[in-house]
């Protein structure tokens, strides 16, 4: 149990820099998922807290303590890696307990915490087989097993389950959910896929070209993203963005996007009226285009007229991709919809959820 | 179209194995054979080795040649050289061998540091052992030391020793040489064998707590463990044999004889005597080889 703090981080490989000036601070017990595009710098900023890399700036602190100078075996942390690492030579049972034997736990009582942590996951009847022995979700259940023995400050994960099927990911990613509320200890995962951060994380850092791009809750990050990466990264199928300008026509402001134009909502009217003639990108995520007839409620609709480019039947909703001018864009819309194909149709554009960038600096205009 | 009598049917299979059969056949099996046979002959192949025994003496008959290899005060000398190579050349030259692809992993000139330590592979043996002859050699008239060993001995203010002479310690320096030659061959091997472990595994590892010297212990063997048996044994098959550098450096004389040597030696002058020793060598080889092919076969099997 720690805090962990990235205090202006910096890695750089030669002339390549995979983390830039980094700065973040992790509460104890919380779960931080680190997030971006491959080769943005999540796994070398947690290589470089487990000490598997060397930082060129910055300091780290786990539980207020500098470790830049400390070796990994001192830090007091475990780490799953994405190919599991496990010992191919050692049993189960020995590969959750190598680093117990290395500082001299008592037998009696690495038995009792090898045994405890196979019960938690499920792996008692394991504990004899060799790895190449085990289904690929078995394995990755022992890498967990051989972090959560050694009770470690933090748990760091890289990408520990993009090896398993869909649906096993599914239940594991419930499964470690389930394991941080039991161990009651900072988790810090590292991974690709923006819906095992969204599904799991307390909080999570969007990270891009080794630049943190916003650090906030799962449901703030999709509701305000801070920037256009954030916005688009965020979410699927992606927000649908349109480059377009601000207008103001008497008392209301519209967004103009060549081939449609949208009444800006009253509330909304205030962040916007300084941008008035320049150049933004409007943005909507999907679920806010809804078909006019099923439309909820108390919701600021406008319409859009648009041509019907393919449908995708998802059983309890429908994907309908959308074409205006030049425009490609997705709606979400409820399955009783009857869209076809070249078919022009008028969608509602939920307006109160709208989002507007800065074409420049593709920074959130509110 | 296809001749009929290369189609699949009962005599093609046999046709396809033709040349190799003829090839094993001419240059493996008819050696060995004659080999064998020879072995049973007196010193002329002309008649059985029980026309060499000497009356009073004792004899074993057909097995003559036999009880020569096995009992003449020469050969127990190179039975116990080829031990004392076994029992003390081989580890050394595979530990050794297994440090240096260790500690070469992890120096910025590697394939300098590797390239150096191979280099002696590239020598012929008969060259390396008259290399190493002007390394351990003595100066024994009084003059100034050209042996660089001795050179620096006497630099120091030591007494010059007989590398070569000295029985206490010219199977030593004979080693010292074929250790030398051989150093670069296991540790290109078992290199090779360290490049494939997966740094994930090793990180792993330092995570875990283990120190360098845990992790090489507890990981690193472990996981080269059928690498380095495969070089052990092939090292074992290849001391078994060891002659050159005894042929050039001592002829087997002052008591570093040894087998291969003596069957050299005797090749000219008893022709039943040194087929006996050659049929004695191979035996000697068989289980290594036996042991090696079972380790291979199931290493196949558990891919």
């Amino acid at each position: 149990m720690a805090s962990v703090t990235f205090d202006h981080i910096t890695k750089r490989f030669g002339d390549v820099i995979a983390v830039n000036d980094l700065n973040i601070e992790i509460a104890d017990k919380e779960f931080l998922v680190l997030v971006g595009p491959s080769g943005c710098g999540k796994t070398t900023a947690l290589r470089c807290l487990a000490g598997l890399e060397d930082v060129s700036e910055g300091r780290i602190l786990i539980a207020d303590q500098v470790v830049n100078d400390i070796a990994p075996k001192d830090r007091d942390i475990a780490m799953v890696f994405q190919s599991y690492a496990l010992y191919p030579h050692m049993s189960v049972f020995d590969n959750m307990a190598f680093g117990l034997k290395l500082r001299k736990t008592p037998k009696a009582e690495i038995k009792r915490r090898v045994e405890e942590a196979a019960g938690i996951l499920g792996i008692e009847h394991l504990l004899d087989r060799k790895p190449r022995q085990l289904s690929g979700g078995q394995r990755q259940r022992v890498a967990v097993g051989r972090a959560i023995v050694r009770e470690p400050k933090v748990f760091l994960f890289d990408e520990p389950l993009s090896n398993l099927d869909a649906k096993l990911r599914v239940e594991t990613r419930a499964n470690i959910s389930k394991l941080h509320q039991q161990l009651e200890t900072t988790f810090i995962y590292v991974t690709h896929d923006q819906v095992e951060a969204m599904t799991m994380a307390t909080r999570i850092a969007v990270i891009n070209k080794g630049l943190l791009q916003q650090i906030d809750t799962p449901q703030v990050l999709y509701d305000r993203p801070d920037n256009l990466f954030v916005a688009g990264f965020i979410g699927s199928p992606a927000m649908n963005f349109f480059p377009a300008h601000i207008r103001k026509d008497g008392e209301n402001l519209f967004i103009d996007g060549g081939t449609f134009k949208v009444k800006v909502p009253e509330t909304r009217k205030g962040a916007y009226i300084s941008h008035v003639d320049k150049p933004v990108i409007f943005g909507i995520r999907p679920e806010n285009i809804h078909n006019p007839e099923y439309a909820p409620p108390n919701i600021d609709a406008q319409p859009v007229e648009c041509i019907v480019d393919v449908t995708e039947l998802m059983g309890n909703e429908i994907f309908v991709y959308l074409k205006t001018g030049d425009n490609l864009f997705v709606a979400r819309v409820d399955p009783r919809s009857r869209y076809h194909v070249d078919d022009k149709v008028q969608v509602s554009f939920n307006m109160n959820n709208m989002h507007v960038f800065d074409r420049e600096s593709e920074i959130a205009i509110r | 179209m296809v001749p009929t009598i290369m189609k699949q049917g009962r005599i093609a299979p046999f046709l396809y194995l033709l040349p190799a059969m003829a090839v094993i056949t001419i240059f493996i099996v008819y050696p060995m054979i004659e080999t064998v046979r020879l072995s049973f002959t007196n010193r002329y192949g002309t008649g059985t080795a029980a026309s060499s025994c000497l009356p009073g003496n004792p004899c074993w008959g057909i097995f003559e040649n036999y009880r020569y290899a096995l009992t003449n005060p020469e050969m127990l000398t190179a039975l116990r050289n080829n031990a004392l190579w076994l029992l003390l050349m081989v580890p050394v030259t595979v530990a050794l061998g297994l440090v240096v692809a260790i500690l070469a992993d992890r120096v910025r000139y590697e394939s300098l540091a590797k390239a150096v330590i191979f280099m002696p592979m590239a020598i012929s043996f008969i060259g390396a052992g008259i290399i190493w002859r002007f390394m351990y050699n003595i100066e024994s008239g009084g003059g100034a030391q050209t042996g660089l060993l001795n050179a620096i001995l006497v630099g120091l203010g030591l007494q010059p020793v007989a590398w070569l002479s000295n029985p206490a310690v010219n199977n030593l320096a004979l080693m010292a040489v074929g250790t030398w030659l051989w150093a670069g061959f296991c540790m290109t091997i078992l290199s090779a064998a360290i490049k494939g472990l997966s740094v994930e595994i090793i990180e792993a590892a330092h995570v875990d707590g283990a120190n360098g010297w845990q992790t090489f212990r507890n990981i690193t063997v472990p996981m080269i463990w059928p690498t380095i048996l495969v070089v052990t044994t092939t090292m074992v098959i290849n001391i078994l044999k060891i002659f050159d550098i005894v042929f050039v450096m001592t002829g087997g004389n002052f008591g570093t004889e040894v087998i291969a040597n003596r069957m050299f030696k005797l090749i000219v002058t008893d022709l039943g005597r040194s087929t006996a020793i050659a049929v004695l060598l191979v035996v000697l080889t068989i289980p290594v080889m036996y042991y090696n092919m079972r380790r291979f076969r199931e290493e196949e099997a558990m891919r």
